[in-house]
């Protein structure tokens, strides 16, 4: 085992080994937990780091460890560690974060009873999550992707106390539940085919496999929709997103490190790492970028109206997901990871950006803010930063990946699938100002909020400034004409796969975004065109946005009008006919105790009477069985 | 002259005579003493058995004497158990003692 495949293991485990100091031994000190979680991503962070150096050499070897699990008939099932470009950057993306947020949490969780038992929690999703990213084969990533729903759990209904936090959980757990039964059984068809399920054997396999006949088409296509079914549950794609903007219930770093920069990264990493097999049916891919896309569209336009700080960030993740998706769907490997590392920055900036101000102004409600940037410059700057990154202004990060995805679209040819991205993109420009001018700027509409609140502490402020010096430069990994950039970096199959940079998009995308800006401008901060009045121009479609398109809703009234009717008949089947199976054996056999126990009466009489007819019986057996035996006693020959 | 069949009803004679005690009477003394009939029923067969079966090797009479050994030893056994009984709960009848049940 090289040195690179043993800091690769080590990656997760020390997280894991935090988890369990922390569950075991340091739970009563707080300093003390934070700490030791703190170290050891610290430490995956270094690692990481290593192994990234790995991967930089001009011609990368992929490592990979793999120890054989159990054998299934002619499957064979491994445990181990795959180490390729993808994977480093997935590692640093993952790890950075998680350091930043831990750091963060120490402010912004002082005082809170469960401490140590959020940095235990964290320390669990960490180790799930790079789990993932390290696996070389599907069985062993769906394991560690259940685990990262699980610590997803615990951290949504971190604050169990509150009903609608606990409610959020479970609607997170139950609803990524159905995009993961269709994960297992893409999993359970490709991987019995296949014979493996190994990434890189499935993806030789599967180069020849509709060809030579090995798998039909349409069930190799079926399949890959149903691996993609769990990515879509994981990144909150429709139709699973509902559970999202409810997550929010959790703490703001969680939402940070959870819920924007890796866990709802899992599903586009999830499509990445299977690329070489999603690549090979059209049809698949036709539907993720579809899916995407759509999901990009809905998600922003329901970001235009929303009124919790979170939720817009929320729902503005979604729409940056779908852009992941769309661009994966489109053929666009290099984008789409590209764009999930620019945005894993700014957006965990945004949300700890917002957890400061909720933090300082104890309100999620934008319109009880206003006017913070005089008490809370830091925050409100990155803020700006990351907002400005997320529209695609250049230089910042959002810039460079956005434009590779438009780029990959204009290239795929797909018209309809370009101008929505672009209308998008157009959207997020202007709502992200929206809430940046609700929050920040202007004059504060709530003078108790505003007297209250104060800058955060530096433990809060610096991450954020980190954070915003990398929303800044993320995307200069990509700058063209560089000898080694995220194009030639990402390597996937014979040749790089970065889209050229194309001037003419970047210019196009560039007057998008300004324009976006410049409305927000217009409504938000001078007030020459007043919210209001384009609220009632907008009539009905205010409302369909504000209520999410009522997807909820339609959520509920299927579940109440299908499955609970269904439940009803299934309940009165269980109630009747197998309680009742089970409740007649059990009275037979009562009814036959009662008979029977008069039988014992305890007189000693009646027993050896009991043994003489016993007796009587076993001979009157021989006699009409065994005459022969009684022949001896001289009974009639 | 006396056959096998003879002795065989003896027995069976003894042996219902004794069955008939041990279900009727109440008292343990006399179930005990119904007892010893049904043994000596089945030292009759023993015997009979022997002598007209296999006489040359007498052992149905040796199994005979070790049956009234084993029984007198029982009934010590026995006498001693309701002598207890009888101590503890001034009682002699067996449907009095009802200890097997509750």
């Amino acid at each position: 085992m090289n040195q690179y495949l043993t800091a690769g293991l080590l990656i997760p485990v020390l997280p894991l080994a935090a988890f369990v100091i922390i569950s075991a031994f340091a739970g009563r000190y707080k300093m003390a937990s934070a700490l030791t979680a703190i170290t050891a991503m610290a430490g995956s962070f270094l690692l990481a780091l290593y192994v990234l150096s790995s991967q930089l050499a001009p011609h990368p070897a992929a490592y990979e460890l793999s120890l054989p699990w159990m054998h299934i008939g002619d499957v064979r099932m491994d445990i181990g560690i795959l180490i390729n470009p993808l994977t480093s950057i997935m590692l640093i993306v993952v790890t950075s974060i998680s350091l930043l947020v831990l750091i963060y949490s120490v402010g912004y969780m002082k005082g809170d009873e469960s401490f140590s038992r959020f940095f235990g929690f964290i320390s669990l999703f960490s180790f799930s999550m790079l789990g993932i990213v390290i696996s070389n084969n599907l069985i062993q990533l769906y394991i560690f992707w259940e685990l990262v729903g699980l610590s997803s759990y615990l951290l949504i209904g971190f604050w169990y106390q509150k009903p609608e936090a606990s409610a959020a959980a479970k609607k997170a757990f139950v609803v990524t539940r159905f995009g993961d039964l269709g994960f297992l059984a893409g999993i359970l068809i490709l991987g019995f085919n296949a014979g493996t399920f190994n990434f890189l054997e499935m993806e030789a396999w599967a180069r020849t496999a509709v060809s030579v006949g090995a798998i039909s088409a349409v069930l190799f296509t079926a399949a890959v929709i149903c691996l993609f079914s769990g990515a879509a549950g994981k990144s909150g794609q429709f139709p699973f997103h509902v559970w999202l903007p409810d997550a929010m219930e959790g703490p703001t770093p969680v939402s940070a490190l959870i819920h924007a920069a890796t866990m709802v990264a899992a599903g586009v990493f999830m499509v990445a790492r299977l690329f070489g097999i999603f690549s090979l049916s059209p049809e698949a891919m036709m539907v993720i970028a579809y899916i995407g896309c759509f999901t990009a569209l809905l998600a922003a336009l329901i970001a235009l109206t929303q009124e919790d700080i979170k939720r817009v960030l929320a729902y503005s993740t979604l729409s940056q997901l779908g852009f992941m998706m769309l661009a994966l769907g489109a053929g666009g490997y290099t984008a789409g990871m590209f764009h999930l590392f620019t945005h894993a920055f700014f957006k965990a900036l945004l949300f700890l950006g917002a957890g400061s101000v909720i933090h300082a102004v104890h309100t999620n409600n934008i319109w009880n803010m206003g006017g913070l940037h005089k008490k809370m410059p830091v925050t409100s700057i990155t803020f700006l930063v990351a907002a400005l990154a997320i529209s695609g202004i250049f230089p910042l990060a959002g810039f460079w990946s956005k434009d590779e995805i438009l780029t990959v679209l204009l290239d795929s040819g797909n018209k309809p699938l370009y101008y929505t991205a672009s209308f998008t993109a157009f959207l997020t420009a202007f709502y992200m100002f929206r809430l940046y001018l609700l929050t920040f700027a202007g004059k504060p509409r709530d003078e108790r909020a505003y007297a209250h609140a104060h800058e955060s502490p530096a433990v809060m402020t610096v991450p954020l400034i980190i954070l915003a010096v990398l929303s800044v430069s993320a995307g200069w990994v990509a700058i063209p004409g560089m000898e080694k950039n995220i194009g030639t970096f990402l390597y996937f199959g014979e040749h790089p796969h970065g889209a050229p940079f194309n001037m003419g998009v970047a210019v196009k995308s560039s007057v998008i975004a300004l324009s976006g800006i410049g409305l927000a401008l217009i409504m938000y901060l001078f007030g020459v065109l007043k919210p209001d009045a384009v609220r009632k121009a907008a009539g009905p479609l205010y409302g369909l946005s504000k209520n999410k398109f009522y997807i909820d809703e339609i959520y509920l009234f299927v579940i109440k009008a299908v499955f609970l009717r269904l439940a009803e008949i299934i309940k009165w089947f269980d109630r009747h006919v197998v309680d009742g199976a089970v409740n007649l054996s059990a009275f037979i056999t009562r009814w036959l105790g009662v008979k029977l126990r008069l039988s014992i009466t305890g007189r000693v009489q009646d027993y050896a009477l009991f043994i003489f007819c016993g007796v009587i019986v076993v001979i009157a057996a021989f006699a009409v069985y065994d005459p022969e035996a009684l022949k001896m006693f001289g009974g009639r020959q | 002259m006396i056959t096998l069949m003879h002795y065989t009803v003896l027995s069976a004679l003894l042996f219902s005579i004794g069955i008939f005690g041990v279900i009727t009477r109440k008292n343990a003394i006399t179930i005990l003493m119904s007892l010893e009939l049904i043994f000596n029923a089945v030292n009759i067969n023993m015997v009979a058995f022997s002598k007209f079966v296999a006489p040359s090797a007498a052992q149905g009479e040796l199994f005979a004497l070790f049956i009234i050994a084993v029984a007198a030893a029982e009934s010590v056994l026995a006498l001693a158990i309701i002598l207890a009984i009888y101590r503890r709960r001034r009682v002699v009848n067996a449907d009095e003692m009802r200890l097997m049940r509750n």
